[in-house]
C-alpha cells in the first residue's frame, strides 16, 4: 500500500454511559497499536449516553480502520469523523507558572488577557492560568509561557461538536 | 415476573436458550450455580482442567452451529479458560464462558481466588458482562447469546459475583432484546453486488478463496453454485477447509504456508479474486505485497473491519456470506450461461495434473504421516468429524486428509493452540454422537490436554486419538532444521510417555502400531468398539511437512 498523507482527525462517538466503556475503547487502541493523541469522555444531554472524543494523527486507511474497530465495540452507538471546517473544537488547559518578580506577574496577566484566559489561583512565586480554545491556541500560549517557566500543565484533550 | 435466585435465573435463562450441555469444573465462587445445575435438565460434563472445557465448548459449537457453554470458578478457574476463549475469538466461534467471581463487596480487595477476568478477557472476547444485580441475569444471558451467535460469532464471558448468584429478585425473561450498539449488517449493498457481477462476468481467470466464514454461514452450497457457474477454481484457507468438497474438479485444496502446490501456484494467475469469509491472514497469503498484486479483489465479509484490513480491496461487500452469495449468484446467472469447461478450467486441470505428485512422499517406509492419513480418510465415513492438534500433525492433516463436507474438519487456526484437538473432539462427539470423531494428534500436543481422557472415559464420550508420534515437537524441529542450521533446541521429547499405558491408566484402550496393516486394524477396532481409543503411530522423527512457504515470503517462494 502506498504511503498516504497524514492528517489530524477528530472522531466523535456516542457511547453507553456505564463503567468500563473507556477501558474497552482504550484497550482496543492498545491492542491494535493505534497511537491516539487524546481521548476525552463526558456526559451528554441524555443520562444513559456519554460522548467520547478521540483525536489521532494518521493517514486515511488508519483512521478508517480505527472507525471500523470502534464500530465493533458493542458499547459504541454512533461514530462521526468530524470535519474541522464546521466543527467547534475546544480544549482546556491549566498551567502553573513560575512568577519571578512583579514584572513577570504583570506580563503574565497581560498575556492571559490577550488569550482571553483566566487567572484561577495566585500564590507567592506562582500563578495558575486557565486557557480554553483550540489546541493551536493553547500551544501558542505555552510557547510564551516557557519564557516565565512552566511548573506544571494539565490539558483535557479535545472535545468537539458539529455546528448548526 | 417470577421471584428466584440469580443461580436459578441463570439456569432457567440457559434452558430457554436451548442449552443442553455445559462443560465445566466447579469451585468456591460458582457453587450456588452448581447447586441449581444438579437438579436441572442440562447435562454437565466434568473436565479435569478448565482449558479443556473451553475447547470442548468450541468443538461442540463448531460441529453443531449452536452456542457452546463452559463454566468455571473465579481466579484460576477463570484464568485457565483464557486460552480456550482466545482460541474461540481468533476462530470466530460462538461460545459462552460463565465464571464465578468473589462477592461484590470483595471485588477489588484481592480476595481469595479473585481475578479481574473482565479486564483479562476484554481483548479476547466479543463482549463480557458482570451483572451487579441478580435481576440483570435473564437479560444478560439473552444478550450474551445474541452477541455470541450473530454477525461474526465469538466468545462472550459472563462473570457472576457469588452474592449475585444467591440474591433473590423478581425476574423478567425477555423473549427478544434490542442492543442499540450492536446491529450486524446482514444484507449486502445492491450496488456492490452489481460491481462484483461486472468484474466477475468480464474475468478471464476468476478464482475463489473461501475462508471459515463460508462454514460459519452454512454457505457451502451457494459457494459451489457460484464456482460452477463461473468455472472458477476454489482454494480454501485452512479455516475454510471443508467449505468446498476437496474431491470436486474445481477444488485446489488449502492455500498458504502449508497449502497445496496447486492452490499456491494457480492463485497467482487469477485476474479476479473472489475472497469469501476470509481475513487474509498472513498464514494464508504469505507476504501480502506479493499476494495477487495484479488481480482485482472482491471481498465478502460480515465484519466491516476485516474488509481492507490486510489488503486493499477493489469491491468490498459487507454482509452475511450466505445471503451475499445467493444474491451474487442471482445477479451472475442473469448474465452468464453455465458451461462445461473454459480455457481457464482447462488450465486449472493442467496445473493440477502437473503438480499432483510433485511433493515426494517417503517410499521406503509405510508408517509415514501422509500414507497414514490417506488410509484414515479411506476408512472413515464421509461425515466422520476430524479435529487436529497444532503443528506438523495439523498441516499433514490439512494436506493429506481430504474433507468433503463443512463442519467435519475442526482445528485451531488463528491461535494455533496445542492441546485443542482432543478436548474439541470430545465436544464434537457430544454434539454429534451419531458420527465417529477422530483427533489427529502429535505426541507433543496430545500430552498437553491428555488428562481429558478422564472426561472421555468417565462421561462415556468415545473418541479416537491418532498420534503421529515423532518423539519431537515436530514443527519447531522442522524450523530448526530448515532455518537454524539443524540446531535442535528443546524439541526432543523422547519416547515419553508410553501412550498405551497412559490410555489404559484412564480406562481407555490403547494401541501401538508398527505397520499400516496394524494401523488399519486399530482404526477398525476403534470404529467398532465405541470406547475411547488412543492409537500411537510411530513416524520417522525428521519427516518434514512440505510444501512450505517460509514465514514472511511470498507464495512464489514455495519449497517442496
Amino acid at each position: 500500500m502506498e504511503k498516504k498523507e497524514e492528517k489530524n482527525y477528530i472522531i466523535s462517538t456516542i457511547v453507553e454511559n456505564k463503567p468500563g466503556v473507556l477501558y474497552r475503547a482504550s484497550n482496543m487502541f492498545r491492542k491494535r497499536a493505534f497511537n491516539i493523541d487524546s481521548i476525552s469522555v463526558g456526559p451528554t444531554e441524555r443520562k444513559d449516553l456519554a460522548r467520547m472524543t478521540i483525536t489521532i494523527n494518521g493517514d486515511e486507511p488508519i483512521v478508517e480502520q480505527l472507525v471500523k474497530q470502534l464500530g465493533k465495540l458493542i458499547d459504541v452507538i454512533k461514530i462521526s469523523v468530524l470535519n474541522p471546517q464546521n466543527t467547534v473544537i475546544r480544549e482546556l488547559a491549566l498551567i502553573k507558572l513560575h512568577v519571578a518578580d512583579a514584572k513577570a506577574r504583570s506580563d503574565i496577566i497581560n498575556f492571559v488577557n490577550i488569550f482571553r484566559g483566566r487567572i484561577v489561583d495566585v500564590s507567592i512565586g506562582s500563578m495558575m492560568v486557565e486557557i480554553t480554545g483550540t489546541p493551536d491556541k493553547i500551544d501558542a500560549f505555552l510557547t510564551l509561557a516557557t519564557t516565565f517557566g512552566i511548573k506544571e500543565i494539565a490539558r483535557t484533550g479535545i472535545t468537539a461538536l458539529v455546528r448548526g | 415476573m417470577v421471584k428466584m435466585s440469580g443461580s436459578h435465573a441463570l439456569i432457567e435463562a440457559l434452558y430457554k436458550e436451548k442449552v443442553d450441555v455445559i462443560f465445566g469444573l466447579p469451585g468456591g465462587a460458582i457453587m450456588p450455580v452448581y447447586d441449581v445445575l444438579r437438579d436441572s435438565k442440562i447435562r454437565h460434563i466434568l473436565v479435569r482442567h478448565e482449558q479443556s472445557a473451553a475447547h470442548m465448548a468450541e468443538g461442540y459449537a463448531r460441529a453443531s452451529g449452536k452456542v457452546g457453554v463452559c463454566m468455571a470458578t473465579s481466579g484460576p478457574g477463570a484464568t485457565n479458560l483464557v486460552t480456550g476463549i482466545a482460541n474461540a475469538y481468533m476462530d470466530s466461534s460462538p461460545i459462552i464462558a460463565i465464571t464465578g467471581q468473589v462477592p461484590r463487596a470483595m471485588i477489588g480487595k484481592d480476595a481469595f481466588q479473585e481475578t479481574d477476568i473482565i479486564g483479562i478477557t476484554t481483548p479476547i472476547t466479543k463482549y463480557n458482562f458482570q451483572p451487579r444485580h441478580a435481576s440483570e441475569i435473564p437479560e444478560t444471558v439473552k444478550m450474551a447469546f445474541q452477541i455470541a451467535s450473530t454477525g461474526r460469532p465469538g466468545p462472550v464471558v459472563i462473570d457472576l459475583p457469588k452474592d449475585v448468584q444467591t440474591e433473590v429478585a423478581d425476574m423478567d425473561f425477555p423473549e427478544k432484546i434490542e442492543i442499540r450498539g450492536y446491529k450486524p449488517n446482514i444484507s449486502p449493498h445492491p450496488l456492490q453486488i452489481e460491481k462484483a457481477t461486472e468484474l466477475l462476468t468480464k474475468a478471464e481467470r476468476p478464482f475463489i478463496l473461501a475462508g471459515g466464514g463460508v462454514i460459519i454461514s452454512n454457505a457451502s452450497q451457494n459457494l459451489q453454485a457460484i464456482s460452477e457457474l463461473l468455472l472458477a477454481p476454489v482454494a480454501t484457507t485452512f479455516m475454510g477447509k471443508g467449505s468446498f468438497p476437496e474431491n470436486h474438479p474445481l477444488s485446489l485444496g488449502v492455500i498458504g504456508m502449508h497449502g497445496t502446490l496447486e492452490a499456491n501456484k494457480s492463485i497467482l494467475e487469477a485476474d479476479v479474486l473472489l475472497a469469501v469469509g476470509t481475513r487474509f491472514s498472513d498464514r494464508s497469503t504469505g507476504k501480502i505485497d506479493e499476494f495477487c498484486p495484479d488481480a482485482k479483489i472482491i471481498q465478502i465479509d460480515i465484519d466491516p473491519s476485516e474488509v481492507g484490513k490486510n489488503r486493499a480491496i477493489d469491491v468490498p461487500i459487507v454482509g452475511d456470506v450466505g445471503k451475499t452469495l445467493i444474491e451474487l449468484h442471482n445477479s451472475l446467472s442473469k448474465r452468464l450461461e453455465k458451461k462445461e469447461s473454459s480455457l481457464w478450467s482447462k488450465r486449472i486441470q493442467q496445473i493440477k495434473d502437473e503438480l499432483r505428485d510433485k511433493v515426494k512422499i517417503n517410499q521406503e517406509k509405510d508408517l509415514v504421516p501422509q500414507k497414514v492419513l490417506k488410509e484414515l480418510r479411506e476408512m472413515l465415513p464421509i461425515d466422520a468429524i476430524v479435529t487436529t492438534e497444532v503443528g506438523q500433525n495439523q498441516m499433514w492433516a490439512s494436506l493429506y486428509f481430504k474433507v468433503y463436507k463443512p463442519r467435519t474438519f475442526i482445528s485451531s487456526g488463528g491461535l494455533g493452540t496445542m492441546g485443542f484437538g482432543f478436548p474439541a473432539a470430545i465436544g464434537v462427539k457430544v454434539a454429534r454422537p451419531d458420527v465417529p470423531v477422530f483427533d489427529i494428534a502429535g505426541d507433543g500436543s496430545f500430552t498437553m490436554t491428555a488428562n481429558s481422557l478422564a472426561t472421555s472415559v468417565s462421561e462415556n464420550i468415545p473418541v479416537t486419538v491418532v498420534i503421529l508420534n515423532n518423539s519431537m515437537l515436530g514443527m519447531v524441529a522442522q524450523w530448526q532444521r530448515l532455518f537454524y542450521n539443524r540446531r535442535y533446541s528443546a524439541v526432543e521429547l523422547g519416547e515419553c510417555p508410553d501412550f498405551v499405558k497412559l490410555a489404559e491408566a484412564f480406562g481407555a484402550q490403547g494401541f501401538r502400531v508398527d505397520s499400516i496393516d496394524e494401523f488399519k486394524k486399530a482404526v477398525k477396532q476403534a470404529l467398532e468398539s465405541h470406547v475411547t481409543t488412543v492409537i500411537d503411530v510411530p513416524i520417522p522423527p525428521e519427516e518434514n511437512v512440505f510444501p512450505m512457504i517460509p514465514a514472511g515470503k511470498g507464495l512464489r517462494e514455495i519449497i517442496y
